[in-house]
């Protein structure tokens, strides 16, 4: 009888010692390192680029399988929205188990640089995928700090531009705004008959430290200073946000609705529906606003205006998405392959229509929109009138606090209160504090 | 009740007293056959309470003092010993990190008052209501229960789209239905977003609270009753000297639980508010340090703030568990 027990017992141990040592060789992903192509599986991160998630694993699931198809490679998929991507990419990053390839945006590049965790596009690696100079200069420049070997390239290029609506244009008499007064201008006499002159994804943080860094870079203003410090509480950026924050708290021309649209296709709705005459958007939008019914006829697109007595025409950064590999891939030859393939001309080509991207190919012609107008003012906004985000390592918590700020700013402002200059200054300071914590 | 006579009880200590003596009379037992087997049986429980409970608590303690930013996270190992400094950001309460935490901490003591006193209420009620047989009984057992046993975030996310300023069900029952006058007001942002997480945190506990003092009151016997009633006892006199004195040491533990599982809830902001927009004014203290701890990917601090909450329960708990003690030695 006891024997029988003692023998059950020691079984019983045996199992379960089995079982968590399957459970830890399992966890420890990846497998042998490189094998042939043909038992290889990438997995790979996309940002939500499309109309959907959904729309987006449409999108790319041909073009993946061509990859397949091509090298023998498989392709695992996994389409992430933009409020997430950050959390994963970090959770990725210490436990090192995720993807092979992962999405980016370029802004992000010198900050996820900073952690060490991904593969570096030295010499050898950049000649794996076809050479630096396959790609447009502001777009790869965009995707690091400067004078580091990059750990990011370039895959879609974006930019920011203010769509209108023909129609309710016409019919108010107004012409698209080439200054910041214009555009409050027009806005304020478009706010009429429960429809709004713009409509802004208010609760969205990405959004918001977007316009943020705009509008103070407009007044002259830089988050950073040389050396690399915050100086987030300066005049000129208090400024800004109170110019971009006025356009809900005392021009009015934004719902306070808006202060709950946590994502910039919500705000693009509002415009192809016609609730808003106007959306500030990147290029991207092209496809959203066709999803949503809206002829490409019916809107125009011109630059972000800046204020008469701006500092400098600013009217966008060099916005994109790069692609990143992370280090402790067991298939950097596959994975560098696959960089390789979403980087060629015949892939380009192939994305850059539905996901209404600028070229980063160098000598690579827009393919985005058969607007040739559009097309030239995004394209004179990417090369021209565009100041990159700041390059440092503490990029990330940038956008983060101050983009969460201003969120419950606007948040403040649609439930009935006000924010003062003093408000936005606190706010800032609050925001330096944590970054100045983390650095 | 106190006039019944007990029979007297030996003492404990002497219990045990005798046991061992008898144990020792036996002298230098031999080892029997087997002795591993209890060591065998209780190790698979042990190991997985090391692994899955104070492995990961000794590790956030560690955290704590290390300064664990984007740069160390690929290799924790190598982030600089900080010692007290991330508890000294922390309880800086002139500071913008610490004001924020004396703020949430303050927003969830008051939640947590609110909500675990309303669902004791209501869960105290509904058992009552329900404590003898008539007709539907079941039904009404299986409505009440209802919200405990929908998952978690299919819960909540309904209460998500409920709220909604210009599409939610709540501002169309208060304004287009009842006709209340003024704007819809925003629910999940601004000042409102208390309330509706208090009231959303309340229809997921209050169940768990009614089932408690529901299998608490299967204990009472019914003849108390009866005889108090012969006595001309009311109701309400019933309850208060019956019921819940009777109901005492389920309330001792389920009051406690309630607590702790409030005071800690990060289901309900997190699905609530979403993961990018937290009002001020539902910034309870999981979330809030959550929140700190990816907002800026320091993770330093953001342990710091959670082994503070750890002691913050600690005392409470302690001290409830002492006061509770000693009143029941005394009675």
């Amino acid at each position: 009888m006891g024997k029988t027990r003692a023998i059950l017992a020691a079984t019983a141990i045996a199992a379960l010692t089995l079982t968590t040592a399957a459970c830890s060789s399992g966890g420890g992903g990846g497998g042998s390192s490189s094998g042939s192509d043909k038992d290889t599986t990438l997995t790979y991160w996309a940002s939500n680029q499309g109309t959907s998630i959904q729309n987006d694993k449409d999108v790319l699931t041909p073009v993946l399988d061509k990859f397949t198809q091509k090298t023998g490679i498989k392709v695992k998929l996994e389409v992430i929205g933009w409020n997430d991507l950050q959390t994963r990419i970090q959770t990725a990053v210490s436990s090192g188990q995720g993807p092979d390839v992962v999405n980016i945006g370029n802004t992000w590049g010198a900050w996820l640089q900073s952690t060490g965790a991904f593969a570096e596009f030295n010499d050898a690696n950049m000649k794996a995928i076809g050479g630096a100079d396959k790609f447009v200069k502001t777009a790869l420049d965009a995707g690091g700090a400067p004078g580091k070997t990059p750990t990011s390239v370039p895959l879609y290029g974006l930019a920011y531009g203010l769509y209108y609506n023909k129609a309710m244009f016409a019919d108010a008499g107004l012409q698209p705004p080439t200054t910041w007064e214009e555009f409050v201008a027009a806005a304020k006499q478009l706010t009429t008959g429960g429809k709004y002159g713009l409509a802004l994804a208010a609760a969205s943080y990405t959004e918001n430290i977007h316009f943020a860094f705009l509008t103070a870079a407009q007044n002259g203003a830089s988050f950073y200073d040389k050396d690399g410090k915050p100086t987030f509480t300066s005049q000129p950026i208090v400024d800004g946000l109170s110019r971009y924050l006025a356009l809900m708290q005392t021009d009015k021309v934004v719902n306070p609705g808006n202060a709950q649209y946590d994502n910039g296709t919500q705000a693009i709705a509002d415009f192809a529906s016609g609730k808003a005459a106007m959306v500030l958007s990147q290029n991207n939008a092209d496809a959203s606003i066709k999803a949503d019914g809206m002829s490409p006829d019916d809107y125009g697109v011109v630059a972000l205006p800046s204020p008469k007595n701006a500092k400098a025409e600013v009217a966008t950064f060099p916005a994109g998405i790069n692609l990143s590999i992370f280090k402790y891939t067991k298939h950097l030859s596959q994975a560098l392959k696959f960089v390789k393939y979403m980087t060629s001309e015949d892939t380009q080509s192939t994305l850059d229509k539905p996901y209404a991207a600028l070229p980063v190919l160098a000598g690579a012609k827009a393919s985005f929109t058969d607007n040739a107008d559009e097309a030239k003012v995004f394209l004179d906004a990417y090369n021209n009138k565009s100041k990159p985000l700041p390059q440092v390592a503490t990029e990330g918590s940038f956008e983060s606090t101050i983009g969460k700020g201003l969120s419950q700013e606007f948040a403040t402002i649609a439930t009935g209160g006000t924010v003062s200059d003093a408000d936005i200054k606190a706010m800032l300071k609050t925001a330096q504090e944590q970054v100045e914590a983390q650095g | 009740m106190s006039a019944t006579t007990v029979p007297p009880q030996p003492d404990s200590s002497t219990v045990t007293k005798r046991v061992t003596s008898r144990g020792s009379k036996n002298g230098q037992h031999r080892r029997l056959g087997g002795w591993w087997l209890p060591y065998a049986l209780l190790a698979p429980a042990i190991l997985f309470e090391l692994l899955i409970h104070i492995v990961p608590m000794a590790t956030g303690v560690w955290v704590s003092f290390i300064k664990l930013t984007q740069i160390y996270l690929r290799n924790w190992g190598a982030a600089p010993f900080v010692g007290l400094g991330n508890y000294s950001v922390s309880l800086d309460f002139n500071s913008a990190i610490g004001k924020s935490l004396l703020n949430s901490f303050l927003v969830t003591c008051g939640f947590t008052v609110l909500v675990v006193g309303i669902s004791w209420g209501l869960g105290m009620a509904a058992a009552v209501a329900l404590q003898r047989a008539f007709r539907g009984r079941g039904l009404f057992r299986t409505l009440f229960l209802i919200p405990y046993a929908i998952p978690i975030y299919a819960g909540i996310i309904t209460w998500k789209f409920m709220f909604q300023k210009d599409t939610g069900a709540v501002n169309h029952l208060l304004f287009d239905n009842l006709g209340l006058p003024g704007d819809k007001p925003f629910w999940l942002i601004g000042d409102n977003a208390f309330l509706a997480i208090v009231i959303v945190a309340i229809w997921r506990l209050w169940p768990f609270a009614f089932l408690m003092l529901m299998a608490g009151l299967q204990s009472v016997p019914q003849d108390v009753y009866e005889a108090s009633a012969v006595d001309g006892a009311k109701p309400l006199r019933q309850w208060s000297s019956i019921t819940l004195p009777m109901l005492r040491p389920v309330n001792v533990v389920l009051v406690l639980v309630m607590f702790l599982w409030t005071f800690n809830d990060f289901n309900t902001p997190f699905v609530l508010f979403g993961s990018t927009a937290q009002p001020p004014a539902g910034d309870l203290i999981s979330f809030h340090i959550y929140n700190a701890s990816f907002l800026t990917w320091n993770f330093g601090t953001g342990a710091a703030m959670s082994v503070l909450l750890l002691l913050f329960l600690l005392v409470v708990t302690s001290a409830y568990l002492l006061f509770v003690n000693r009143r029941s030695k005394r009675a």
